[in-house]
């Protein structure tokens, strides 16, 4: 259990990290959301023990990251966020070298390297110059190192950042499947990356905490509105003011025509409708009344992305 | 030079990490990046060439076998050379940000910094080992004393550590390797200017002992003289200590930026 306690970190006069406190369970899979400069880095840098906190602690178990540092150091892996590896070790030398550091047993280290090399995807690479690698690989060597000592707990800053779309799916999956066995907290601002992968979320905003839960409980949050997006063929400007009359609509506003910017084309126009009830059917009859077509309908349901929105903007 | 009594050097705890385990692979690392890159093997080659070929220019001239000429020209070599060591040693971790990765090690940053000081100086010593060629070769013209030239091995082993300790620390201010060899090297002529005879002898004489005892370079000339004095060694173990002092906390300042 990892528990942040009321932390703070200032450079100077700007305060990075105000006030921040949220747990992580243990074998939980903990989405650390928040725009860019929010805070993010700054808090997994203390956790990891690269940065004390001005004022406020973290505490992983029983240990504290003041008094403890170097024992929780061995607790944990770190994949910061650019990935910053030594170019001119070879793939092997390095996961060595960090397998040596971190005290793995001499006995050990080749099992271990192994395991990562079929674990990260690492056997062709293996004998290359870091320096040579692709950014996938070099994310893959990067996870490597981080996991190379069996840590309980993972701490993943943004790790899918410039990965292809084919490697973001590859590394998900894995985060994943590691997320089983051990504790993981991983940053990002990709929101589906969150939902593939995280059991619960904790969103940062200018260095405070605004919200933490599951996926789901910060969803509920963000309902009560419901909202119904329609495209509808053959109505004009006046579908806007009918719907708007209907009873439990509170807005109607134009999301612009299905092909191009403008509002209406070829008299096709798409609006969206907050409500508080479902009015599916009635929009469908009052379209019959008068003759439009209704090309699309759906029902949105607040998503993730939402809350995120409300929260930090 | 009158010898003192040798007193025994107290161990700093600097020395008490070497037989931290861990500090070993970052040891093993550190020196192997030296000899990754193409600079080690400059370094090395220009040390050489230049130190021999200033050396043996004068030699023959002089006709006398002996080392002393070319100890005299070392800490002139050793100025240009030895930011060229250092200069890389944290810039390029804080450039390439592999800081972040090495100080979240289960390691304190007083034994990173220890690491890269002992690598730094071993590779220090491996060049100077390769310059061993010159004493055998002066010894087998003439009849040699051994006192200077092992106590010029012994002198350059600490000045050079010295310039390493401050060349170290100023590399770990900047994340430019060129900022840091400029001013590495505008760092080491300073203590070295200080203490030359030449700026020591233009002052009035107390000033000159002061001077001469802050300066880098009177110390290795005594040393280099064959005169193993514990005064000389411990100023050149304070100036490393001190220096490794400052490095650790200009580390640790990534907590302040």
């Amino acid at each position: 259990m990892i528990r942040v306690l009321g932390l703070t970190k200032k450079f100077n006069e700007i305060t990075a990290v105000n006030e921040a406190s949220f747990e992580v369970r243990d074998g939980e899979v903990l989405g650390f959301l928040g725009p860019n400069a929010a805070g993010k880095t700054t808090t997994m840098r203390v956790i990891t023990g690269f940065l004390a906190p001005t004022k406020g602690t973290v505490k992983v178990g029983e240990l504290d990251v003041r008094e403890d540092s170097l024992k929780i150091r061995k607790k944990i892996g770190y994949l910061p966020e650019s990935v910053p590896l030594y170019d001119d070790m070879k793939v092997y030398e390095y996961l060595k070298f960090i397998a040596e550091v971190r005290g793995v047993s001499a006995s050990k280290i080749k099992e271990r390297i192994k395991e990562m090399i079929d674990v990260c995807g690492l056997s062709k690479v293996i004998r290359q110059q870091i320096g040579e690698l692709s950014k996938g690989y070099r994310q893959r060597v990067g996870l490597g190192q981080a996991m190379i000592h069996d840590p309980e707990i993972l701490v993943l800053d943004e790790p899918t950042s410039g990965l292809d779309p084919n490697q973001i799916v590859e590394i998900r999956s894995l985060i994943k499947r590691l997320g089983e066995k051990k504790t993981v907290i991983l940053s990002t601002h990709i929101l589906s990356e969150v939902q593939a992968t995280c059991s619960r979320v904790v969103i940062i905003n200018e260095g405070k905490i605004v919200a933490s839960g599951t996926t789901e409980e910060l969803t509920k949050q963000a309902e009560g509105k419901e909202r119904v997006y329609v495209e509808v063929k053959g109505a004009g400007d006046s579908f806007e003011s009918v719907v708007a009359n209907l009873s439990g609509v509170n807005k109607v506003s134009a999301k612009g025509g299905s092909a191009s910017g403008g509002n209406i084309v070829n008299n096709i126009a798409s609006w969206e409708i907050e409500t508080d009830s479902d009015i599916r059917e009635t929009l469908f009859n009052l379209a019959v009344e008068n003759g439009w077509k209704i090309l699309e309908m759906r029902r949105e349901q607040a998503s993730l992305e939402d809350v995120f929105r409300n929260l930090t903007t | 030079m009158d010898n003192e009594k040798t007193q025994t050097i107290p161990t700093i705890p600097a020395i008490r990490t070497l037989r931290h385990s861990n500090i070993k692979p970052i040891y093993k690392r550190e020196l192997g990046a030296y000899f990754n890159s193409p600079i080690a093997y400059i370094f090395i080659g220009v040390f050489l060439v230049v130190g021999n070929w200033l050396f043996f220019q004068n030699f023959f001239l002089s006709n006398q076998a002996s080392m002393r000429m070319y100890f005299g020209i070392l800490p002139w070599i050793f100025l240009f050379l030895t930011p060229a060591i250092t200069m890389r040693v944290w810039a390029e971790e804080k450039q390439s940000g592999t800081e972040e990765l090495l100080l979240t090690l289960p390691v304190r940053d007083a034994d990173v910094v220890m690491a890269k000081f002992l690598a730094s100086l071993t590779f220090l010593a491996i060049s100077l080992g390769l310059t061993l060629s010159i004493p055998i070769s002066v010894a087998s013209l003439g009849s040699m004393d051994l006192g200077p030239v092992i106590g010029g091995y012994i002198g350059a082993i600490l000045l050079g550590g010295a310039y390493l300790a401050l060349g170290l620390f100023i590399s770990s201010l900047t994340k430019n390797q060129i900022v840091a060899f400029i001013l590495g090297l505008a760092a080491c002529f300073l203590v070295f200017i200080i203490g030359a005879d030449f700026v020591t002898n233009s002052m009035p004489g107390w000033l000159g002992v002061i001077f001469s005892f802050f300066g880098i370079s009177s110390h290795f000339y005594n040393i280099a003289r064959g005169v193993l004095d514990s005064r000389d060694v411990i100023y050149y173990l304070t100036f490393i200590g001190f220096f490794l002092w400052l490095n650790v906390k200009a580390v640790e300042s990534r907590n302040w930026r």
